[in-house]
């Protein structure tokens, strides 16, 4: 095992999957000599070169779309937006294009592009720099979608992305970069749409992505004292989703609290919840709970931003109320 | 206005009787395709080429059997130019599993991979990006490919179009952009919706080599765009290549046209129509004509008996081919 961060995990995967793979490239807006607005692909222009890490004009439409078609040619790009909420201004060839070119053909064409994104609040960037829109694309069929929370899983996930035939939307949090975890010596492929048990529990199962995976373990680690078994499930992919998972851990804990960055509303968890009832109902003690952030954009002024997301507190005091404990 | 390039009619008879050929195949076929969309036969949203058939034609034979094309909402010209069968189309259009696109595409959704379509594209501009990515796979592999996208004017006002050549004649990538200038957007002429009238202007604001062709003259527009692909294969960048056209017929199949008279369209009909004008310069002997009719109207008829007697897809392959 070597240790790393979130920031550098992504980045191996990228500098193997290049060093392997002359199909394999980058490109997106500042992502060369400035080595990406977060810094994920620093030395990355001095290993590979201008030609495979690209710099782009701010053209969110051209860069995904140019992705697109490099990808239709048999190459794997990776293609960088730097922020998710950017990925509103490439959301026609995102939806109508890589996500239907596959089917639209019957099946002759395939569009193997990666879409690197990240978001989130917690540093006041205001509105339009940190709403969290990874459940939007969970509803277009023929994309695939990944929220990595770990270091070992951002690697490997990334990795898998660049390889699967598919368009992958693949989302980073921004204050998970410096996060610090082991990854195996060896990069070893992850498949898409397995989930992680981070924590075994008894009583309620927390099903988390992104940050509120960690916030989903310290309220676990809170519960605990208070005598609560937790176990926290990452999905890790929600599109796919490992459903099979998520019901076996919500049969044997009875009770399930969804947790994500994202509004509540139309959220995630939605999903979750309704996959839960349909196939473990007979099993719930307690309705499914949801904890995100409340229905507004995300404010700027700091008091307002934290208040609006989730916490580890939110995730706890649902827990609390899946156990009669209010 | 840009000078029109008028370049000598070089080619050969046979080989013009060889364009007319297909001129006339497309124009049979898309003159079936409205027959049988009003005799209730067929499905959806058929957008014909009546008018445009020299830009299709004269590109296409342009072409490598490597290159690539992105088409339009008007495809099927582009397809059958390709070399795509009548039969494969018009299978397409009845929603059989022999169509080009297996049943999953329809009118506005062509594909041909092997032929090199890539796709016909169902929004306006929504196949420029990847003319841009599939021309820089061809740079960065170092591929002596070109990859051609058709759009309309209406396109040149969508956001995709200007990224889309900005970003291909930065990375000096071997894409060609052909706009097929017939004048409306749907039914929006172009005083409506383009603030300028020569729209190789457009090109202008990139720094794109431009050449404007009358898109009327199959031959003139090859020349042309033998030219555009040329300088594109030869890495000295992307190309607009502005094909003035007519559109004789309307937006749709079933269009009532009240955007425009009657007398507009019948002076276009016997002006412009490029089918006739290179018939009247071969000065085709009746008999050679008649022959030609019927050897593309056996065709025709061909691929809607191909289509009739297709297999309709199952209900639940619809959720095949959703995922590689």
């Amino acid at each position: 095992m070597v240790t790393m961060t979130y920031r550098e995990a992504v980045r191996d995967a990228m500098a193997q999957a290049m060093r392997a793979d002359p199909d394999v490239f980058v490109m997106g807006e500042d992502i060369a000599e400035m080595g990406g607005s977060m810094g994920v692909t620093q030395g990355m222009l001095e290993e590979f070169g201008p030609e495979r890490v690209r710099n782009t004009p701010i053209s969110e439409m051209a860069i995904v779309g140019a992705g697109i078609g490099a990808a239709m040619q048999g190459m794997r790009p990776i293609v960088e937006i730097m922020y998710e909420d950017f990925t509103t201004l490439a959301m026609e060839q995102i939806v109508n294009q890589a996500a239907k070119h596959r089917y639209m053909s019957g099946g002759q064409l395939s569009v193997p592009l990666t879409i690197r994104t990240q978001g989130g609040a917690g540093w006041s960037p205001g509105a339009q720099h940190a709403q969290q829109v990874e459940a939007w694309f969970c509803h277009v069929p023929g994309l695939k979608v990944v929220y990595p929370s770990t270091p070992a899983d951002a690697r490997a996930l990334l990795w898998s992305s660049i390889y699967d035939d598919n368009c992958v939307l693949f989302f980073e949090h921004r204050l998970l970069y410096p996060l610090k975890g082991e990854v195996p010596d060896e990069l070893e492929p992850l498949e898409l749409g397995s989930a992680r048990v981070h924590r075994e529990g008894e009583d309620v199962t927390v099903v988390a992505i992104g940050r509120l995976v960690h916030e989903a373990l310290k309220a676990a680690e809170a519960a605990e004292a208070e005598g609560i078994s937790v176990e926290v499930l990452d999905p890790r992919t929600l599109l796919p989703l490992d459903e099979d998972a998520l019901v076996r851990s919500v049969r044997k804990t009875s009770r399930c609290v969804v947790a994500h960055e994202a509004v509540v509303r139309m959220g995630f968890g939605a999903e979750i919840a309704a996959v839960v009832q349909e196939r473990a109902f007979d099993h719930l003690d307690a309705p499914v709970e949801r904890v995100g952030a409340k229905f507004c954009p995300v404010p700027f002024a700091p008091v307002m931003e934290q208040w609006v997301v989730p916490h580890m507190e939110d995730v706890l005091a649902a827990i609390r109320r899946t156990v009669g404990r209010e | 206005m840009a000078k029109v390039e008028q370049k000598g009619h070089t080619l050969s008879r046979e080989r013009l009787v060889d364009f007319l050929r297909e001129l006339l195949l497309i124009r049979r076929f898309e003159e079936k395709v409205e027959e049988r969309f009003r005799a209730g036969d067929l499905s959806g949203f058929l957008h014909v080429s009546l008018g445009q058939e020299a830009i299709a034609v004269g590109v296409c034979r342009a072409l490598d059997g490597s290159d690539v094309v992105a088409s339009t909402h008007r495809a099927h010209a582009h397809a059958l130019a390709l070399g795509m069968h009548p039969n494969e189309l018009m299978a397409e259009l009845y929603g059989k599993v022999e169509g080009c696109s297996r049943g999953y595409g329809g009118s506005m959704h062509l594909y041909d991979v092997a032929r090199g379509l890539i796709g016909s594209n169902a929004v306006v501009g929504g196949g420029l990006p990847s003319i841009t990515g599939s021309a820089l796979a061809f740079k960065l592999r170092g591929e002596p490919r070109v990859a051609v996208a058709f759009l309309g004017d209406g396109a040149t006002n969508i956001g995709t179009f200007h990224e889309s050549l900005n970003l291909a004649q930065l990375w000096g990538v071997p894409a060609v952009f052909v706009c097929e200038n017939n004048g409306y957007a749907e039914s929006t002429p172009a005083w409506q919706q383009l603030p300028i009238t020569d729209l190789a202007k457009r090109a202008v604001a990139f720094g794109m080599h431009s050449i404007t062709v009358d898109g009327q003259d199959v031959e003139a527009v090859y020349h042309a765009a033998q030219r555009a692909m040329k300088h594109a294969r030869d890495g000295k960048g992307p190309v607009f290549l502005l094909a003035n056209t007519h559109r004789l017929t309307g937006h749709y199949v079933g269009d009532p046209q009240v955007y425009r008279s009657r007398e507009e369209l019948r002076e276009a009909r016997e002006t412009q129509d490029p089918l006739e004008k290179l018939r009247a310069r071969l000065e085709l002997p009746g008999e050679e004509w008649d022959e030609l009719e019927h050897e593309v109207a056996v065709l025709v008829q061909a691929s809607v008996d191909f289509a009739l007697n297709g297999t309709d897809p199952r209900p639940e392959d619809a959720l095949e081919n959703v995922y590689a």
